[in-house]
């Protein structure tokens, strides 16, 4: 213990040691100049680093956006990659400010993680993926009994698994791996007949595999994820402001601004959208979440609305052309719904 | 010693500073403030954080029930277990591991470390080329090696290699079919406990006769016919009291018989194979180590070369040998852990997915140390006592 | 009398008649070392069978069928899988490698600031070997500039944020880089801290010699993950709200306990072989304690452990490769990720991949070996009997 003391007595020295006021999470982004987000160690289509070690990703923009209401700048922002089982404790103790790592919004993680959930950035639900070449005439998970599934561990995926598996009274065997990357790598080389994960993530997994072509999703949802971004349990400041970011980025698309028409747009007269992007008069909502007044200007100059970052990372802009689905607006006959910004 | 008692009774410098009793009483203070402080600090610290988060904290969690599955179970588990006996569960897996992988590394160690010293040139640089490959890359890359070897060479599961006596091989594992004991069994475990006990009684007086009058008795031979023989015999007399269950194709993969799954093959293969090098270097300096004179004593005594190694090289080898070796032993157990990596279910897994799904770091990482240091303490106890008993009696 | 005296005293040499066949040349050495018994023979047929084997599938595969350079996967891809090769074709994909090499030494370290690990790598390089060359003078000032100056250039040049340089954050370090910085920063601060530990263990207070056994036998027997898990998900709980440091420190923190309690060991085992009256000479010339270890102890000792020394430096550049499992990116680390590149999706991708990063650490760790058992030859002053 002595020289964990004096190691860390060395980490200050050395200058590594971030150190942070147990004030508000806001003040201290504010001071420090960026925000710290907490993405997966790479999902396409979520968050995932390209050639030049940019994070791309609905999760990693989701971040920018934090970053754009905050400091009017989307760039201020930096990414920590984490394994699932590091995600919780990074947050909790102030490594990172925001987890934004397709997370799963459950019960226990709002209430014995520390974590508070700010909202659903994409609707999910865990599936299937097979070979449908070396298993024809498979088309539902029903079938899938005696399989050998391949799953991530320490994810809401697995417990699913388990779930449904024993109240359809099938048999499997699970091969349980800690990296997605090492899931990929055994189902690729034909260690299990099945994939579980969540499925837009058996969408994005599919194109890194070696013939793309041979797997199929199969139709059956399991479980309900809800993925979505976590902050600090106990700053309200905080999570109210990645709440209302997540709002605003739906606000503007249901108002129908988009990155490219927000400047015009800065002069409609309709007052709902003068409301949203702090053009009314003598109107301070962006003030009052301890922002500045064109905050959703600057959200949605810096990642578009929600169906533009849909669109760009996962939708049809992508390689992994997922639908919108359930995660179209209300209006459209999806979940997304906004609270008014008024 | 003697000598430092004498100054310390006479101080020479009449400083108090100066005195050693007075400085190591400080200094020795001083410690134990600074190691109370930071202890008493890092408690508080997480007591607090604990409480800031609202994360929750305590052993209860290890009586709920755990809802993932465990690919490899040598106990009863399914996901209505508790997540202590998923712990229970992945501390054997690891056991089983560490142990297989202790035989085997120790038998193919001896076997290239007694080529490394062999006549054969070739057999020779076989061996050195092995040990230099093996001891210089890291071992999680062994397992990545050994795991994609295993997974892109064997077929899959509907194109499995029928090998005899039933058994199977594919990318799913290594399927053989499993004995089934009917009633009267017992009696065959009864006899096997009697031969060995007879075996042992035998080599005793052997031992005694031999003392007593020069005469030697086949020991050995006689300790197989039995340990083998009687066990048979009560096979027999029990009416063959013995079923098998027979690995049989199904949709998916094999069903039924005995599974020995790819996960635990390759990290098996890959720490007996990693270890082995060690070993093997361990083993020559071991055999070198004992001085020429003593073989060519014990040749001009008249022995030959059989008894020569088993009476008089091997036990002083084994002393140089031993320290070492348990320490390789250890390692293997360590390593171990490895396993994580290619997704075997072992103590470190599984109690990295306890800690996951239950959000409790500081317990989880906890039981995790206090099981490897029991581990470690054990097999180094075990290895204490092996080492105590082939150590030089000196007078 | 002398006359008759048939004595006869030969005034020049017999001239050496040559060797039997059977004694010399080719022929002899074969006979000797290859053929020498029945049994002999027997394994060097199996060992000519074994390298037969397996030596033309590796030389074919990672040589003569492998593919050097390419721009995606399908050169390494047989026409089946959508790529160029004939079907049935297996070989190397060094492309991949190729391709990849700037990710696999540096990770994501900014393209534009790699001069700066670059650098570092050199001057490394520049300080290194003429510290491990025997012959050339003034040790002292270059071991000074090699364990103290170095890392402090090389930290300010590798985290920037000073003299006009961009800071880069260390999640963006990878590949060679972070193996090595890891390792070498680990091997500075696990000898001193290793000599501590053993002193500490052979210590007369009671209070330290305990804490210093505790210490060391409950590093020595957890595995390095667990240590490694201990740094990444508890250490940030034992810290003040809102205090965090560096994963890549934690890591680095864990990495060099570890190795300090395997160090103390190596160390003690060196103090323990010094004869006692080293000791009490140093005590009857009125040395005090430091100045006893310092200057009659510890030099000795450790010259006695050099190769155990250097076998723990080998075991922790070994062991950095873990640090992918709390996902930092080392070399392994880096090689993994890349698999996930659907750009180079290849049956031989893996392989090739984990077989360079076997090269590269196999070499580094050989070479150290090698240099170890070079330095123990040299300064073998006579305590081996």
């Amino acid at each position: 213990m002595k020289h964990i003391a004096i190691g860390i007595l060395g980490a200050a020295a050395l200058g590594f040691m971030a150190s942070a006021a147990s004030a508000g999470t806001l003040d201290t982004v504010k001071q420090k100049g960026f925000i710290q987000c907490g993405v997966s160690t790479g999902l396409a289509g979520f968050s995932a680093p390209d050639d030049k070690g940019e994070w791309k990703g609905i999760d990693a923009d989701f971040c920018r956006a934090v970053a754009a209401a905050v400091f009017g700048d989307g760039s201020k922002v930096k990414f920590t990659p984490l394994s699932a089982k590091e995600r919780f404790t990074a947050l909790q103790s102030g490594e990172i400010d925001i987890l934004s790592r397709n997370t799963t919004w459950t019960s226990n993680r709002d209430s014995a993680l520390g974590l508070d959930f700010v909202g659903v950035t994409y609707y999910d639900g865990q599936g299937f993926m097979i070979n449908a070449k070396k298993l024809p005439g498979v088309n539902s998970a029903l079938q899938l009994s005696g399989a050998a599934v391949c799953v991530q561990s320490g994810t809401t995926t697995e417990l699913n698994l388990a779930d449904y598996f024993k109240k359809n009274k099938m048999e499997y065997n699970p091969v349980v791996f800690e990296k997605l990357e090492e899931v990929n790598a055994a189902y690729d080389a034909g260690r299990c007949d099945a994939y579980t994960t969540d499925q837009s993530g058996l969408y994005g997994i599919r194109l890194t595999l070696s013939s793309p072509a041979d797997h199929v999703v199969l139709p059956e949802i399991i479980s309900k994820e809800p993925l979505g971004p976590a902050v600090r349990q106990g700053d309200d400041q905080w999570a109210h402001i990645a709440r209302w970011t997540y709002f605003a980025l739906l606000n503007a698309e249901e108002a129908g601004i988009t990155q490219a028409n927000v400047d015009e747009m800065k002069t409609s007269t309709d007052p709902n959208i003068q409301r949203i992007l702090g053009t009314e008069p003598d109107g301070k909502y962006g003030a009052d979440l301890g922002l500045s007044n064109d905050w959703v200007v600057n959200i949605v100059k810096a990642v578009g609305n929600y169906g533009e970052m849909f669109e760009r990372n996962v939708g049809s802009g992508s390689p992994l052309k997922i639908a919108r689905g359930i995660n179209a607006l209300w209006t459209k006959g999806g979940l997304q719904y906004g609270p008014p910004i008024r | 010693m003697a000598s430092q008692e004498i100054l310390r009774e006479e101080p020479s410098r009449g400083s108090f500073i100066n005195d050693p009793r007075i400085r190591s009483l400080f200094f020795q203070t001083l410690v134990v403030i600074l190691l109370f402080g930071s202890i008493w600090w890092i408690i508080n610290n997480v007591i607090e954080n604990l409480q800031r988060l609202h994360i929750a904290s305590g052993f209860q969690f290890l009586k709920s029930r755990a809802g993932f599955d465990i690919s490899d179970t040598p106990i009863a588990y399914t996901s209505d277990a508790t997540y202590g006996r998923a712990l229970i569960v992945g501390l054997l897996n690891t056991i089983i591991v560490a142990v297989a992988g202790i035989v085997i590394a120790t038998i193919v160690g001896f076997i290239i470390g007694i080529g490394r010293l062999s006549q054969n040139w070739l057999i020779r640089k076989i061996c050195t080329v092995y040990v230099e490959i093996f001891r210089n890359i890291p071992p999680l890359l062994v397992i990545f090696f050994w795991y994609s070897g295993v997974l892109a060479v064997l077929p899959p599961p509907r194109e499995s290699i029928h090998l005899p006596f039933g058994s199977f091989l594919n990318q799913r594992g290594f399927y053989f079919p499993r004995a089934i004991w009917g009633d009267g069994s017992w009696l065959i475990g009864v006899a096997l406990l009697l031969a060995i006990a007879m075996a042992w009684f035998v080599a005793h007086k052997a031992r005694q006769r031999q003392r007593a009058t020069g005469q030697q008795f086949p020991v050995f031979w006689t300790s197989v016919a039995l340990i083998i023989g009687l066990p048979v015999l009560a096979f027999f007399l029990g009416g063959m009291p013995l079923t098998f269950d027979f690995p049989k194709q199904s949709t998916f993969n094999l069903t039924g018989g005995f599974w020995v799954k790819p996960e635990f093959l390759s990290l098996l293969l890959a720490l007996s194979f990693y270890t082995a090098a060690f070993i093997a270097e361990i083993v020559r300096a071991g055999i070198r180590g004992v001085s020429k004179g003593q073989s060519e004593a014990a040749a001009a005594l008249g022995l030959r070369s059989g008894p020569i190694m088993r009476l008089v090289v091997v036990p002083q080898a084994m002393r140089i040998v031993i320290p070492p070796l348990t320490s390789q032993y250890l390692n293997l157990t360590k390593n171990s852990s490895l396993a994580i990596a290619i997704g075997y279910p072992d103590l470190t897994a599984t109690a990295g997915t306890v800690l996951n799904q239950t959000g409790q770091a500081v317990e989880g990482v906890f039981i995790m140390m206090i099981a490897y240091l029991v581990l470690s303490l054990v097999t180094s106890f075990v290895m204490n006592i092996v080492n105590a008993r082939m150590a030089l009696v000196e007078r | 009398m002398q006359e008759h005296d048939m004595s006869w005293v030969r005034t020049e040499m017999a001239l050496a008649q040559p060797a039997p066949p059977t004694e010399h040349g080719a022929y002899a050495w074969v006979r000797k070392n290859l053929i020498g018994s029945v049994g002999d023979a027997i394994l060097t047929i199996l060992g000519i069978a074994i390298v037969l084997w397996i030596l033309p599938q590796v030389i074919n595969w990672a040589f003569i069928n492998a593919v050097w350079s390419g721009p995606d996967r399908t050169v390494c891809a047989t026409v089946s899988q959508g790529g160029v090769q004939p079907d049935g074709w297996t070989g190397a994909c060094w492309a991949f490698v190729n391709a990849k090499f700037g990710q696999l030494m540096f990770g994501t370290y900014p393209i534009e600031e790699r001069w700066r690990p670059i650098l570092v790598g050199i001057l490394f390089v520049l300080l290194l070997v003429p510290m491990l060359i025997p012959r050339v003078p003034r040790k002292g000032l270059n071991a000074i500039l090699l364990f103290v100056a170095l890392p402090i250039v090389s930290f300010f040049l590798l985290v920037g944020g000073v003299f006009g340089l961009p800071h880069v954050e260390t999640p963006r370090w990878g590949g060679l880089l972070v193996t090595l910085s890891l390792s070498f920063v680990g091997i500075a601060v696990s000898l001193p801290l290793g000599i501590m530990l053993a002193l500490g263990r052979r210590s007369k207070m009671p209070i330290v010699k305990w804490l210093c056994v505790v210490f060391i036998e409950t590093v020595r027997g957890i595995p390095l993950i667990t240590v490694l898990f201990f740094a990444s998900v508890m250490l940030p709980l034992f810290l003040p709200a809102g205090v965090t440091f560096d994963k890549y420190l934690r890591a680095l923190i864990g990495v060099s306990l570890f190795a300090a309690a395997y160090m103390a060991e190596v160390v003690r085992g060196g103090l323990q072989a010094i004869p006692r009256g080293q000791y009490e000479g140093a005590d009857s010339l009125g040395l005090g304690y430091w100045q006893k270890m310092g200057l009659i102890v510890l030099p000795q000792a450790l010259k006695l452990v050099i190769p155990g020394i250097v076998n723990t430096f080998i075991g922790m550049l070994k062991d950095t490769s873990l640090v992918l499992i709390i996902s930092m990116f080392d070399l392994l680390g880096v090689v993994k990720q890349n698999f996930a590149d659907p750009n180079w999706a290849t049956p031989q991708t893996p392989k090739s991949g984990l077989i360079f990063a076997a090269f590269v650490f196999w070499l580094l760790c050989f070479g150290m070996s090698r240099y170890s058992m070079y330095t123990e030859r040299r300064l073998d002053t006579g305590y081996r009997r």
